[in-house]
C-alpha cells in the first residue's frame, strides 16, 4: 500500500509523527504532496521505506536517517543527509548548504548545484562508504575535514574556464576521495590535499556512480565521461600531527 | 626543511627520581610499571629523570618504598617575571616549533572562588536536622519545568495533573560524570563510569567519541553526546541514551576543536568513530551546521524528532565572557538542560595557551547565568548543570546554592580511578590505564574495582551533602537550590560579590 499525505499547511511535527507511526505499523511507501519547507523529513528513521516528495522539503531532511530512500521532485534546502547512516536520496534539482555533514553511509544523488560546506567530515568504515554525486557546481569548503567517503562533482553547465568548486576545497581533509570533472585553481585547494590522476580503479568507480546518476537524471554517460576528471586525496592521514610540541 | 638541531635537549628535567639502592631488591616492578620509559634497568634500577612525569606508578608499586620523586633540584637565576615555566616552555618551542600541548585542567593560581564562599548553619532560632536520624532528600530532576501547573478532575472526581510534563532524568545525587570520550579515556574507564552511574542513580556522559557496543546495556544512565566531529552518532545511539547533549564548547578549550592524536586511534576506536586506524580524529572548532542560535535550535529539534521528544536535550558550552546572554539563547532555542563548563575544566588534550588563558571561572558564570535566566523569567525552562573543577562535596553544595541543578565531575572521578593529574593524557601513555588505548596499560584498570571506587566517592559526597543540608536546617537539596542567602563571601571585592549575588561574611539576613 502507498500512503499518500497531503502536507499542505501541515506542521512538521504532525507530518513526521504520521510517517513514524505508519512505519512502525509496517508502511513502506509514502507519497508526500504539497510539501513546503517542512523540516526533518526522514529524521532517524531506521527502516526500508520509500518516500516520494513533491514540493520543496525543509532543512535537515534525512538527518540521522538509517535506511529509507527519499526522492524529491524539486529543489532541496540546507542540511540534507546530516549525519545520515544509510539510505538513498535523489534530488531532481539543486540543494543548499551543509549537505552530508558527518555523513556515515548511504548515497546522495543531486541533479544540480550544491551550496557551501558540502560533505564536511564525511566518514567511512570498511564497507560503509558514503557517496555524494552532484551534477552542477559547488560553493566553498567542499569536502572540508573529510575523513572518508566519495564525493563526485560533475560541473555540468559550468564554462570551460570557470572553476567548478569554491575556495578552501578539502581543507583539513584526512581521508576519502573527491573526483572533480573540471578544473580548479591551485589557490582554491586546502593545504592538506593533493591533485592526482585517476587510475583504472578510480575510473571504474566514477563510471559506476555516474551511470547511476544518469539513470536518475537522464544524461548520457559517455558524454559526461568524455571530459577528464581530477582526483583529490589527503596528503596525510595526520594533517596536524606536527603542529604540537609534546 | 627545518635545520637539524643538536640531539641534546637544552630542557632540564622536571622531576628527579631517587632510588634507595640499599632498600631496592631489584624486583623490577618499577620498570614494568613505568609507561613513560623513565625507569630502566642497567645492573640496577637507573631512572632517566627527563622522562619522569610524577605519575607515582613506580612509587605506588615498589614493595620496599625505595623510590621517591622530587622536583628536579635545578636552580634558575631568580626572576619573578621570567618564571621557570616560561623559560622551559620557550626552550621547548625553540626546539620543536610547536603549539604547547597539555592535558587536565588549568593549573595556574587564579582565584578559586569556591574557597571564598562560606555556608550558613542553624543556631538556636531554627533547629538543625540530624541527617543520621531523619531523611535527607538529594533527589534531583533534570529537564524543562512547565511555566505553570494545571489540574483537572477525572471521572472519579479525583484531582490529577493536566499539564503535560517534558521528559526528565531522575538523579539520586546531583553529581554526574563528565563527558570524557572513548578515545581520550580507555574502554575500562567508560565501563567503570557506566557501572557506577547505574549503581548510584546518576549519569555518565559518552563525550564525543561514541558509545562502544559493549556499553549499550548501561545506556539508561548514559548521556550521549553529539559534537562537531559527529563521531559515533547514529539513530540507535541517540535513541539509546538517557539524554542527548550537543557539545558546543569545553571549559579547557573554549572555541577550538579537538584533535585526538593518531596514537590513540586503534582498532576499536576506529570502529566506534568510523575513521581509519592511526588517523587523527579531528573535531572542527564549530559545528558546521550551527552558526547561530536558530541553527542550534534546528539541531536540538532534529534530535528531539529523532528521539520522539522522549529525551531531554542538553547543550554544553564553555564559560566565556558573554555566557549569560548565550545561555539565554540556548534556553530559548529549546534546550532542556544547559551545561556550563568553567575555565578550570579538564581535557585529554588542549593547547596550553587556550587552557590557561581563555574563559571565566564557573562560579561567576553559574551565578551570572542563573540570574539572567531568572530575570528573563525562563529559569524553569531548563536545568542548569555546572562543570569545570568541582573538586569536593563542598563545591557541590556551594554550586547548588548559587543556582545549579547538578554538578559535573571529571577530574575528581579520574583521581578516584587512580589519576595523579600529571597532565600527560595527550601522550596516550597513561600509566594508570585511564587516558590511554595501549592494551597493556588499559588492562591495569579493572572496571569492577574502578566502579566501586567511584561509588565510594559518590557515597562519601552524598553523606557530606546531607550533613551540610542538616546543618542548614533543610531536609532537601531543593531547599538549598538557588538560595544564595545561605552563602557568604570572604575576601572578595564588591563587584565579585554582586555578580555572585552573595553578601560578605559578617552581614546578617
Amino acid at each position: 500500500m502507498v500512503m499518500t499525505i497531503d502536507a499542505k499547511g501541515m506542521y512538521y511535527r504532525e507530518l513526521n509523527k504520521m510517517i513514524r507511526t505508519a512505519i512502525e505499523e509496517g508502511e513502506t511507501e509514502f507519497v508526500l504532496d504539497n510539501i513546503n519547507g517542512q523540516r526533518y523529513i526522514g529524521d532517524a528513521i531506521k527502516a526500508k521505506a520509500k518516500i516520494t516528495i513533491h514540493g520543496t522539503p525543509g532543512n535537515d531532511m534525512a538527518v540521522f536517517m538509517n535506511g529509507p530512500t527519499i526522492e524529491v521532485f524539486a529543489n532541496g534546502q540546507d542540511g540534507i543527509a546530516n549525519t545520515m547512516n544509510s539510505g538513498e536520496i535523489i534530488i531532481h534539482g539543486m540543494v543548499g548548504d551543509v549537505i552530508g555533514y558527518g555523513m556515515r553511509g548511504g548515497k546522495l544523488m543531486i541533479k544540480g548545484d550544491v551550496g557551501y560546506r558540502v560533505g564536511i567530515h564525511m566518514k567511512e568504515y570498511k564497507t560503509q562508504v558514503p557517496v555524494i554525486v552532484a551534477g552542477g557546481c559547488a560553493g566553498d569548503f567542499y569536502g572540508e575535514y573529510m575523513a572518508g567517503g566519495v564525493m563526485i562533482l560533475l560541473g555540468l553547465g559550468a564554462g570551460e574556464d570557470k572553476p567548478i568548486a569554491g575556495d578552501y576545497l578539502g581543507t583539513g581533509m584526512h581521508g576519502g576521495v573527491i573526483f572533480l570533472r573540471g578544473k580548479v585553481e591551485e589557490y582554491q585547494l586546502g593545504a592538506e590535499v593533493a591533485v592526482m590522476e585517476l587510475d583504472e580503479k578510480d575510473l571504474k568507480l566514477v563510471t559506476t556512480y555516474v551511470t547511476e546518476w544518469c539513470e536518475h537524471f537522464g544524461h548520457d554517460v559517455d558524454e559526461i565521461m568524455s571530459r577528464p576528471f581530477i582526483k583529490l586525496k589527503a596528503v596525510s592521514s595526520r594533517p596536524y600531527g606536527n603542529l604540537y610540541a609534546y | 626543511m627545518a635545520t637539524e638541531l643538536s640531539p641534546v635537549s637544552q630542557i632540564p628535567p622536571e622531576f628527579h627520581v631517587k632510588v634507595d639502592h640499599d632498600q631496592c631488591r631489584k624486583c623490577k616492578r618499577c620498570v614494568l610499571n613505568c609507561s613513560f620509559g623513565c625507569m630502566q634497568f642497567k645492573d640496577k634500577v637507573t631512572p632517566d629523570h627527563s622522562k619522569c612525569v610524577a605519575c607515582h606508578r613506580c612509587t605506588t608499586f615498589c614493595p620496599e618504598n625505595a623510590i621517591s620523586i622530587t622536583d628536579h633540584p635545578m636552580v634558575y637565576k631568580e626572576n619573578a617575571n621570567w618564571t621557570e615555566r616560561i623559560r622551559q616552555n620557550t626552550l621547548k618551542q625553540a626546539e620543536t616549533g610547536g603549539i604547547l600541548l597539555t592535558g587536565m585542567g588549568n593549573p595556574k593560581p587564579y582565584p578559586i572562588l569556591w574557597d571564598h564562599l562560606l555556608i550558613d548553619a542553624c543556631q538556636v532560632t531554627n533547629p538543625s536536622i540530624d541527617p543520621l536520624r531523619e531523611p535527607m532528600e538529594l533527589r534531583t530532576f533534570l529537564g524543562s519545568k512547565p511555566d505553570k501547573l494545571e489540574f483537572e478532575r477525572d471521572e472519579h472526581n479525583n484531582v490529577r495533573l493536566k499539564t503535560q510534563l517534558a521528559p526528565h532524568i531522575q538523579l539520586d545525587i546531583p553529581v554526574i560524570f563528565a563527558a570524557m570520550s572513548y578515545g581520550a579515556v580507555s574502554h575500562n574507564v567508560h565501563k567503570s563510569l557506566a557501572i557506577a552511574a547505574n549503581k548510584m542513580g546518576t549519569l555518565m556522559n559518552t563525550g564525543e567519541g561514541g558509545l562502544h557496543e559493549d556499553l549499550y546495556p548501561y545506556s539508561g544512565r548514559i548521556m550521549v553526546q553529539v559534537a562537531s566531529g559527529r563521531f559515533g552518532v547514529h539513530s540507535d545511539y541517540l535513541k539509546a541514551g538517557a539524554a542527548v547533549e550537543i557539545k558546543i564548547g569545553q571549559g579547557a578549550k573554549p572555541g577550538i576543536g579537538g584533535h585526538l592524536p593518531g596514537e590513540k586511534v586503534g582498532l576499536e576506536i576506529s570502529k566506534t568513530r568510523m575513521i581509519p586506524v592511526g588517523t587523527d580524529a579531528l573535531s572542527p572548532a564549530p559545528h558546521h551546521d550551527i552558526y547561530s542560535i536558530e541553527d542550534l535550535s534546528q539541531l536540538i529539534f532534529a534530535i528531539k524528532e529523532a528521539t520522539d521528544y522522549m529525551k531531554p536535550v542538553s547543550v554544553k558550552i564553555a564559560a566565556v565572557h558573554n555566557v549569560a546572554a548565550i545561555a539565554s539563547g540556548i534556553v530559548r532555542a529549546g534546550a532542556d538542560i544547559v551545561t556550563i563548563d568553567g575555565f578550570r575544566g579538564g581535557t585529554g588534550a588542549t593547547p596550553a595557551i587556550i587552557r590557561d588563558n581563555v574563559g571565566i571561572p564557573i562560579e561567576l558564570a553559574l551565578a551570572a547565568v542563573d540570574q539572567r535566566l531568572r530575570d528573563e523569567g525562563i529559569r524553569n525552562q531548563a536545568s542548569l548543570v555546572c562543570a569545570g573543577s568541582i573538586r569536593e562535596a563542598a563545591d557541590v553544595a556551594k554550586a547548588i546554592a548559587l543556582g545549579a541543578d547538578a554538578c559535573v565531575i571529571g577530574t575528581a572521578a579520574l583521581i578516584a580511578l587512580g589519576c595523579r593529574v600529571c597532565q600527560k593524557c595527550y601522550t596516550g601513555n597513561c600509566a594508570w590505564g585511564i587516558a590511554t588505548q595501549r592494551p597493556e596499560l588499559t588492562r591495569r584498570l579493572d572496571p569492577d574495582v574502578g566502579s566501586q571506587r567511584l561509588c565510594n566517592l559518590l557515597t562519601a559526597w552524598k553523606h557530606e551533602l546531607q550533613e551540610v543540608l542538616g546543618s542548614l536546617g533543610v531536609n532537601s537539596i531543593e531547599s538549598l537550590r538557588g538560595s544564595r542567602e545561605r552563602l557568604r563571601g570572604i575576601g572578595l571585592d564588591k563587584e565579585t560579590l554582586e555578580i555572585l549575588g552573595v553578601k560578605p561574611a559578617g552581614v546578617g539576613m
